[in-house]
């Protein structure tokens, strides 16, 4: 069932990403998203940023509807179903999360919680240049170590966020990495644990369509996004030919991951 | 232990259960995936001849346990790149039945043709899609049209042809007619109603389409009307679909007249594992009601219908 909410709040989050906030009560675990649709435009999954009564989505800018979306303002309407999809298992006690561009988005509620859990928590946190970096000021707002790094040196380790990554792994134990961003870059981060032995989990997207396990527009592999994941362990993907290398476009043809 | 076997022209599936078109269908892992959870076969998602992305969304609508609005608009990758995704599925012993849809006969038997050469076990037409603009029950609503259709894809193939026909139409018995004058070796009953949804707040429909139709729990009885009318009239075999969701589901259609059926909107409720547990509850329910062989119950509810044999 869709219910139409009122965008309560705008924030500008990094130059190219902002957060809508509206109040769609119901209990949302960290992970799990909604299908927002902006009448008259496009329905999209997104994984939810804010999970409390008061929830909210993160957009960044990739492609004409996402544009689009961000220029909701304040007072508009949207059409909310949801909340879809599986969560971050909360309970390992220490967490390295490793957040590429918006990727942080759904990683930032998942950590919130996960502290509530009491859990220690290690963040690599990427972005293209030092304007970019998603959620930093959140991140270290619960209490978490943030190591950064950017595309361009402009703050932090100047390169990509797996390198930052491998180093914690290397240096540190952790029960759990939880990753969000390009599948390339999830790729590496699996490698990375894999001599330490720690599991690793991460948040996929797909096309999607119907978000109920129907259409089949988001399938990968055996899965079906939409309910199998988002959150995936390492093992199931790392399996697939397709993970990190193709997607299905809306007509289901395959295009480049 | 009943026989669940289901036969009908010229086709054996080692039970009646087939996963409907347009489920589970764009990925030739996903149509594995629902034979080795226990359909007997799979048919394909509806293709045509050049890729389409059908409707933006919203696509798709809920109603919650009653089933589902959706508008698609008949997304499919194009009759030249979806073979790869039967191949997968062929590759691992699945029974596969080719879906297509066309603007008219001459369209229909050309995808056809390629759809057998395929190696599916079967085609089916979609004649009868609620919501897109010359195609489906736009043509299939047209008894002389369906019977055009028919005809010609019977004539570019040599495996069966079932045409799957609308209810959104005053009598479709005479679509079942058609079909049959047309050569075909099965019909399939029904695709969903068409309905829509509006949203009152914003003053609109919520599916980007507006029209769209109705599948699940809901149409049921719709379904069932349909077959038991078809069953009546033409000699040619049924393949039940509208809303099943168990084993008794099933089974009413079967009694109806229908030698198997489809089954879709209910993987939305049960996840793929739906299928597994609609063979073994039906074959509990066989044996209860003392029916050996699932053949035995085919139009068995119907008046002056034989006695079940031991």
């Amino acid at each position: 069932m869709r219910s139409v909410c009122t965008v309560s709040e705008r924030v500008q989050e990094t130059p190219s990403t902002i957060t809508l906030r509206f109040d769609y009560p119901g209990i949302a675990r960290p992970g799990q998203f909604v299908m927002i649709w902006v009448p008259g435009d496009d329905e999209l999954p997104m994984s939810l940023s804010y999970v409390g009564d008061r929830k909210g989505v993160t957009v960044k800018v990739m492609g004409e509807t996402s544009r689009r979306m961000q220029g909701i303002p304040v007072g508009a309407k949207v059409g909310i179903r949801g909340p879809y999809g599986n969560a971050f298992d909360l309970r390992p006690p220490r967490i390295l999360i490793v957040a590429g561009g918006s990727g942080a988005a759904v990683l930032a509620p998942a950590a919130e919680a996960a502290k509530e859990n009491g859990a220690e928590l290690c963040v690599a946190l990427g972005a293209t240049t030092a304007s970019e970096l998603l959620f930093d000021q959140r991140f270290q707002a619960m209490g978490a170590r943030v190591f950064r790094s950017t595309d361009d040196g402009s703050v932090g380790q100047k390169g990509y966020v797996t390198g930052v990554a491998a180093e914690l792994i290397a240096a540190r134990p952790f029960d759990a990495v939880w990753t969000c961003g390009p599948e390339v870059m999830m790729q590496k981060v699996i490698r990375a644990a894999e001599p330490a032995g720690v599991p690793v989990f991460c948040s996929v997207e797909r096309h999607m369509k119907c978000a109920r396990g129907l259409c089949d527009a988001c399938s990968l592999g055996p899965y079906h996004v939409c309910v199998d994941g988002p959150v995936f362990p390492a093992p199931a993907l790392t399996l697939l030919d397709e993970f990190g290398a193709f997607k299905r476009d809306p007509a289901g043809r395959r295009v480049r991951a | 232990m009943a026989d669940l076997r289901a036969r009908f022209a010229g086709i054996e599936l080692r039970n009646p259960f087939l996963l409907a078109s347009g489920i589970w269908g764009e990925s030739g892992t996903s149509l594995k995936g629902a034979y080795e959870a226990g359909a007997a076969g799979v048919i394909s998602k509806s293709i045509g001849s050049a890729p389409r992305s059908g409707y933006p969304n919203p696509t798709v609508e809920e109603y919650g346990r009653f089933g589902f609005l959706n508008a698609m608009g008949l997304p499919n990758p194009g009759i030249e790149e979806y073979p790869r995704e039967i191949a997968i599925a062929r590759a691992a012993g699945v029974p596969v039945i080719g879906s297509v849809f066309g603007g008219d006969a001459t369209e229909f038997a050309a995808l056809a043709s390629k759809m057998a050469d395929t190696g599916v076990i079967a085609l089916e037409l979609n004649l009868s899609c609620p919501h897109a603009e010359g195609f489906g029950s736009e043509i299939g609503q047209d008894p002389k049209e369906v019977e055009a259709v028919t005809r010609a894809v019977v004539a570019a193939v040599r495996i069966p042809v079932i045409a799957k026909l609308t209810p959104n139409t005053a009598d479709v018995v005479e679509l079942a007619r058609a079909a049959e004058r047309g050569g075909a070796s099965a019909v399939s009953a029904i695709n969903t109603v068409r309905a829509i949804a509006i949203d009152v707040r914003l003053r609109r429909p919520t599916l980007s389409h507006g029209m769209g139709g109705l599948s699940g729990p809901s149409i049921k009885p719709i379904g069932l009307a349909c077959v038991w009318q078809i069953a009546d009239q033409v000699k040619i075999p049924i393949v039940g679909v509208g809303g099943i969701e168990t084993a008794e589901d099933a089974l009413e259609y079967i009694m109806a007249g229908a030698s198997a059926v489809e089954v879709g909107t209910a993987v939305a409720f049960g996840g793929i594992s739906v299928f597994g547990r609609l063979v073994a509850d039906l074959s509990r329910l066989l044996d209860e009601l003392g029916i050996a062989t699932l053949s035995d119950a085919v139009g068995a509810a119907r008046a002056g219908s034989a006695p079940p044999a031991g």
